[in-house]
């Protein structure tokens, strides 16, 4: 549908360029990710050695995971030995709206992907790669070619930053010392607030403060996470009204 | 360069989640529509989950990190990522350093 309207109500050009061209295309559109992304891997990798984690395990979750917020969430709530199952489920909440951003992706690689090309390609669809690749397609046809310039340079640029930071990140000394060990906290803020919609948001937010505080204190363990995630979603369906207009994530 | 067998576990308990949340979207396509409601208690998620994460640094530790978060959440209203990181870091060692 969306192919067909485009076609007469945009002057972009519709029809993809030589693949060369669409891949350098797509490495000129992530370069400011690029650019973003690259000191906060290196304090990703700099935070993983001081929780114990050594650069091949470093390497190893960058590559593997590759999804940024999981994976700083995931630090916060190490010990030794890794609680592996709180871990994991905590990477499904947090990781949770993929689906509705490969959902509303899908259609649009659906005639110019090959399945294994698909396959690859949603393997590292992170929020910065769904978001280029929907703003790409409102106005031309998503190629491989493209894609793969965009997401090939991200991709080495995330893995490399982290064991980099993993490999030097000792060096740092007591985090405590200089405020360092807040940078997490931080950043989570920084996300929190830009997921920030209105007063809804604030009475979610509310309520998972509270649940997770009440956990910590009490049942201690990593137990907070989940409580707080299920108060905070509870609040969210509770308070919602069938006229939202919300449902995709917002761009 | 040593893997800690749990580690390993952990990260491919996680690498497995990951790819299922962001490969579904293919299967689903976008033939099932969620009811709205249900649509916008899983846009929460995101929100909730962080808020609940920071919680043990940021409100059980103390007054000097109940403040410094607050310092990071007013910057983040306005400023780009890495300088609410910068500010919250200052803020931190700082109100560590006045309050004990």
């Amino acid at each position: 549908m969306a192919l067909f309207s485009d076609a007469f109500m945009t002057v972009s050009p519709k029809f993809p360029a030589a693949p060369a061209d669409e891949f350098r295309d797509g490495m000129i559109t992530i370069v400011p990710m690029i650019i973003a992304a690259l000191p906060i891997g290196l304090i990703f990798g700099a935070l993983s050695a001081q929780k114990g984690l050594s650069p091949l395990e470093v390497f190893l979750m960058s590559a593997g995971v590759f999804a940024g917020g999981a994976q700083f969430v995931a630090l916060e709530i190490w010990t030794h030995p890794a609680p592996w199952l709180t871990l994991t489920v905590s990477a499904l909440l947090v990781n949770l709206r993929h689906v509705l951003m490969s959902a509303s992706l899908a259609p649009k690689v659906a005639r110019g992907f090959r399945p294994w090309q698909r396959a690859l390609g949603f393997f590292v669809l992170t929020d910065e790669i769904w978001a280029l690749a929907e703003q790409r397609a409102a106005t031309r046809v998503l190629t491989p070619a493209w894609y793969a310039g965009m997401v090939i340079p991200f991709y080495l640029n995330w893995v490399i930053a982290a064991t980099a930071g993993a490999i030097t990140g000792t060096v740092l000394g007591d985090t405590t010392r200089f405020g360092l060990d807040f940078a997490f906290p931080a950043l989570f803020i920084a996300l929190i607030m830009s997921f920030w919609k209105g007063p809804r948001t604030g009475a979610v937010l509310a309520a998972s403060a509270l649940a997770a505080t009440g956990t910590y204190l009490t049942l201690g363990g990593a137990w907070y996470v989940i409580a707080g995630a299920l108060a905070g979603v509870l609040v969210a369906y509770v308070t919602a009204t069938e006229t939202d207009e919300t449902g995709a994530p917002g761009q | 360069m040593t893997v800690d067998p749990f580690t390993l576990l952990a990260i491919l308990g996680m690498a497995v989640v990951t790819y299922l949340t962001r490969i579904s979207g293919l299967f689903l396509m976008s033939r099932v529509t969620l009811p709205r409601r249900l649509a916008t208690a899983l846009d929460a998620v995101p929100a909730a989950v962080l808020m609940a994460v920071i919680t043990p640094a940021a409100l059980a530790t103390g007054p000097a990190e109940t403040l410094a978060a607050g310092v990071a959440a007013i910057a983040a209203l306005r400023l780009p990522m890495l300088a609410v990181v910068a500010l919250g870091v200052t803020a931190a060692a700082l109100f560590r350093a006045m309050l004990g």
